[in-house]
């Protein structure tokens, strides 16, 4: 595709004129944000690179959906600075160059997809062609239903239509398949794909560790208004999970905690608990120095409660 | 065909970025229109909105009014005195209701967000919201023309009519104003109760109901106060059936009262933004 191949040229050309002096699309600078006494967002730093899909990882009230109002300019920092295209994100030109999916109990419902989606189109001096978002979004068969008569999935959709519709080049996705069930959240996940691919920069927030590694390239989790962790999915995985070893054994949890590897180690009972990224090593280790070592049962913890560790511990 | 084939060219990715397609103020008009053709539609096809705001003028009138053809008490025709005051009524319960509850629930809902957001310029949205209360007032008050040249015996001529229509759209731009504070202060799911307790009493006490002769005489001071009276006072002048003060100080009272809403308006919106 020689097409793409041009395409791709020009938009990194643009971008390295928006990348200076930081190399970042868009980048929140040590923003703190308040709310009266509540502390939403404390010294946050976080930068976008052209093409990249970032995940914000956290619970609900980590401050996901304030860092993203504050790169939309739709709220100021209490201090720090937030940049967007090296320019304040309420410019009206930095807008044009931005979309954002955000959540919303409900918009107008008594027009119909296509009017919607008309109307957002207009806000852009090039938007995409109706045929093509409705392609991406996959709205087809619904563009002339009312919102009113849409499915949850179907109203998860347009929103991400029309976050589209100035053809983006940095989009933002707050919960994007918050509400939605496991099949429409997958066939949204292939849509995002599918703005990856086309060298979009994407930020998006979830509370699902599953989606952020099925998506993200890279995951910054967030608790408290403070970022806790940040990297690959797969370096914020083994992080976070590591594998439980349960068993009888003799050894001591002083010898256990000392083995290399092992995160933590507890008495349950009769039984060790071992919590360890490097599970075959700690066990070999383990079953060499105790012959009579029983019960032994190895289990990788949920996605989500290693999720929940990673949060909760710090 | 030949139009949606040149615009899918338009839209792919290397032909579109180089150079902008529409100039700029053509855009922005294009925005405006939209903005309010769309505003027009989403409230037209809002049947708790639509039919309950052209609706009730009209059933009020053809109780009070067309049932009164024929009365006449000291100088003035009851379905034609009516007709001014239910056009207020309607043009004032269009804005209140299409603005303030409408613009509150968007608010509420998230979608406002959504809206400042996007490039859209907030203007065009504050725009269709007002071309929305005025596009209603009209409807309203050419229903009860008709009804009134039909049914009611009464007889106008163009000039009447036509002044008619300036006095509904200065009323719609009028209350609009208040609309978009009482969006920005009451809660969603309690605005249309608020509006109509604000909106009903102002609109028996300045005389939309029922000629304001016939009203206590304290009633009628405190009349002198609200702007409902002071938009009938202008709507009832073009039939003669206005009191003695000066059209100038009715002019003068709306355009006091718009100010002031559209200050305060914008001061609560500002502070909401910093506290935001």
């Amino acid at each position: 595709m020689p097409a793409t191949a041009v395409m791709r040229e020009t938009e990194f050309e643009r971008y390295a004129s928006a990348m200076q002096p930081q190399q970042a699309i868009a980048a929140l600078s040590g923003v703190t944000k308040r709310y009266g006494d509540t502390l939403a967002l404390d010294g946050m730093n976080l930068a976008l690179r052209p093409g990249e899909v970032v995940a914000l990882l956290g619970p609900n009230g980590a401050g996901k959906s304030t860092a993203v109002r504050l790169l939309l300019g739709l709220i100021a920092p209490t201090s720090g600075t937030a940049r967007v295209f090296g320019g304040d994100p309420q410019n009206p030109e930095t807008r044009l160059r931005v979309g954002a999916m955000l959540q919303v109990a409900r918009i107008p419902e008594t027009l119909r997809v296509r009017e919607h989606l008309d109307l957002f189109r207009s806000y852009y001096a090039n938007p995409l062609s109706v045929a093509e978002i409705v392609r991406i979004a996959q709205l087809e068969g619904i563009e002339d239903k009312m919102f009113s008569k849409l499915s949850g999935g179907q109203k998860q959709r347009v929103l991400f239509g029309l976050a589209l519709c100035g053809d983006p080049d940095l989009v933002f996705l707050d919960e994007p398949t918050v509400g939605m069930d496991i099949e429409a959240r997958r066939g949204l996940w292939q849509q995002i794909r599918t703005l990856a691919n086309r060298g979009k920069t994407v930020l998006l927030t979830t509370h699902y560790l599953e989606e952020a590694d099925a998506l993200a390239h890279r995951i910054v989790v967030i608790n408290k208004g403070k970022i806790v962790s940040e990297g690959t999915p797969a370096e914020i995985k083994s992080v976070s999970a590591g594998r439980k070893i349960r068993c009888r054994t003799r050894l001591t949890v002083e010898f256990l905690s000392g083995l290399p590897g092992v995160t933590s180690v507890e008495q349950s009972g009769d039984d060790v608990v071992v919590m360890t990224p490097r599970a075959e090593e700690v066990v070999r280790e383990m079953l060499l120095r105790d012959a009579t070592l029983s019960g032994l049962e190895i289990a990788s913890p949920a996605l989500e409660d290693a999720f929940l560790a990673l949060t909760t511990s710090r | 065909m030949q139009m949606q084939y040149r615009e899918n060219i338009m839209s792919t990715p290397f032909i579109a970025y180089p150079q902008p397609t529409t100039s700029g103020i053509a855009r922005t008009v294009n925005i405006f229109r939209k903005e309010t053709k769309y505003e027009f539609l989403k409230l037209l096809r809002n049947r708790s909105f639509s039919l309950a705001v052209i609706a009730f003028p009209i059933m009020f009138y053809l109780l009070f009014g067309v049932t009164n053809r024929g009365a006449n008490s000291s100088g003035i025709h009851m379905a034609r005195y009516l007709l001014g005051g239910y056009a207020c009524f309607g043009v004032i319960g269009a804005a209140l209701f299409g603005i303030g509850v409408g613009l509150a629930g968007e608010r509420a809902a998230g979608w406002l967000e959504v809206k400042r957001a996007s490039p859209m310029p907030p203007m065009a949205y504050l725009f269709a919201k007002c071309m929305g209360a005025v596009s209603f007032g009209l409807i309203i008050v050419t229903a009860l023309i008709s009804l009134a040249l039909t049914m009611g015996g009464v007889s106008l001529s163009a000039s009447e009519v036509l002044r008619m229509f300036g006095v509904s759209v200065v009323g719609s731009v009028s209350f609009a104003s208040m609309g978009f504070l009482l969006a920005l202060l009451v809660p969603a799911n309690a605005a249309p109760g608020i509006v109509n307790l604000i909106y009903l009493p102002m609109s028996f006490v300045s005389g939309l109901w029922m000629p304001i002769q016939y009203l206590p005489h304290w009633l009628q001071r405190v009349a002198a106060a609200l702007p409902t009276y002071h938009l009938a006072q202008l709507m009832l002048r073009i039939f003669g059936y206005a009191d003695h003060s000066s059209a100038v100080s009715h002019w003068l009272s709306l355009a006091g009262f718009t100010m002031v809403m559209l200050g305060v308006s914008w001061l609560v919106f500002n502070r909401a933004q910093q506290n935001a």
